[in-house]
């Protein structure tokens, strides 16, 4: 089965960002397709490269951006939310004349009709959030 | 085909659990996870309600939310299976849709 | 596949006052926005998402943009079906005449003036919820 996963939250203040991980941990190793991630509201903050938690903690950008490279996955940060929250990519940056980019490995920003496009394209469309 | 509610507040601190349960259909599921597991504790005040009010929907818990909040299998009420996140998988596989209470 | 054959039922699901969180508003851009693929749209105002219609809404002194008339403007992106509980207005002291006037135009009826909102009990919200194919909770 072909599922969508909506993130709604930031990491670490809420568990909305590790259920959502280790729900699509799961569905991978059941041989479910994951057709997309989709990183709405303060859920954009999963997208940064430069967050350092300390050692002993898990380090969830890190854990989404291996599980892409790992099952080839797509995670999309929207567009508008990460504009409002400083989630920049080199060519957004440049457009908007900011000094650096931070998206980490494996994340694109794209528009809201990716969301969309997720809940027309999947089977199951499932969302984590607060 | 029945619907997949999640549930992951407290009820003891919002009311996510209980407009859920408002809007549950016969034969649907609800699981509750997060925080909310903490309303499947055996002779907690939410228990009535759940029975009470909702025998037609089967109620789940996940079972990793709870030993993080050290509630044991044991302690949970009487008619709440408890599942993991591959339960959770397969719960939403086999109802049509998900509905988030959030 | 053919368009049609991809047309889905999406239920918008609000359940929150604006302002307070930023989820009011950032439900009102997907609609906006998913109405340019031409699914079959309904939103539900559920709980506190009643709010969200209420009419006369003020931000001046929040320092906030005031996104509420942009509901009335639902109607022009063929988003015709707000569904708002009727137990969930009685619950916080509000009827439907505390809510804007949300209309379209219907064009297959001489472009004739309807109402948008549907007053909805408890258990017919439970039956639109039942018959969705993708529910976008916020």
């Amino acid at each position: 089965m072909r599922f969508g996963i909506v993130v709604n939250e930031g990491p670490y203040t809420r568990q909305a960002s590790d259920s959502a991980y280790l729900f699509a941990k799961a569905a991978l190793a059941k041989g479910h397709e994951i057709f997309r991630v989709f990183f709405y509201h303060d859920g954009v903050n999963n997208g940064t490269r430069f967050t350092v938690p300390p050692q002993d903690d898990r380090n969830l950008q890190r854990l989404w951006s291996e599980l892409a490279e790992t099952h080839k996955l797509d995670l999309v940060v929207c567009i508008a939310a990460a504009q409002r929250r400083g989630i920049l990519d080199a060519n957004e940056a440049k457009r908007q004349g900011k000094d650096g980019d931070n998206i980490a490995p494996g994340f694109r920003i794209s528009g809201l009709g990716q969301l969309i496009e997720a809940g027309i394209q999947a089977d199951r469309l499932v969302v984590f959030g607060d | 085909m029945p619907t997949l509610h999640t549930v992951n507040k407290s009820p003891y601190e919002r009311s996510s659990l209980e407009s859920c349960l408002d809007h549950v259909a016969e034969g649907d599921s609800v699981l509750m996870f997060e925080d909310a597991v903490v309303g499947a504790r055996r002779g907690g005040k939410f228990i009535a309600t759940l029975k009470a009010e909702r025998p037609s929907c089967a109620l789940y818990v996940l079972g990793p939310d709870l030993a993080a909040r050290g509630i044991k299998p044991a302690d949970i009420a009487e008619g709440i299976s408890v599942v993991d996140y591959g339960g959770f998988v397969d719960l939403a596989v086999a109802n049509a849709r998900v509905c988030a209470w959030l | 596949m053919s368009e049609q054959a991809n047309r889905k039922k999406f239920l918008y699901v609000n359940r929150r006052a604006p302002y307070g969180t930023i989820y009011a508003l950032e439900s009102l851009e997907v609609v906006l926005i998913g109405a340019a693929f031409e699914q079959d749209v309904s939103l539900a105002f559920i709980d506190d998402g009643v709010y969200q219609l209420v009419a006369g809404q003020d931000t001046a002194g929040v320092g906030m943009k005031n996104f509420s008339k942009t509901y009335r403007a639902l109607g022009d992106y063929e988003v015709r079906k707000l569904y708002v509980e009727r137990e969930s207005l009685a619950e916080r002291g509000l009827t439907v005449e505390d809510l804007m006037p949300i209309t379209y135009e219907d064009e297959d009826d001489d472009y004739a003036e309807k109402p948008s909102i549907h007053l909805t009990d408890r258990s017919e919200m439970a039956r639109l919820i039942a018959e969705q194919d993708v529910i976008l909770s916020f």
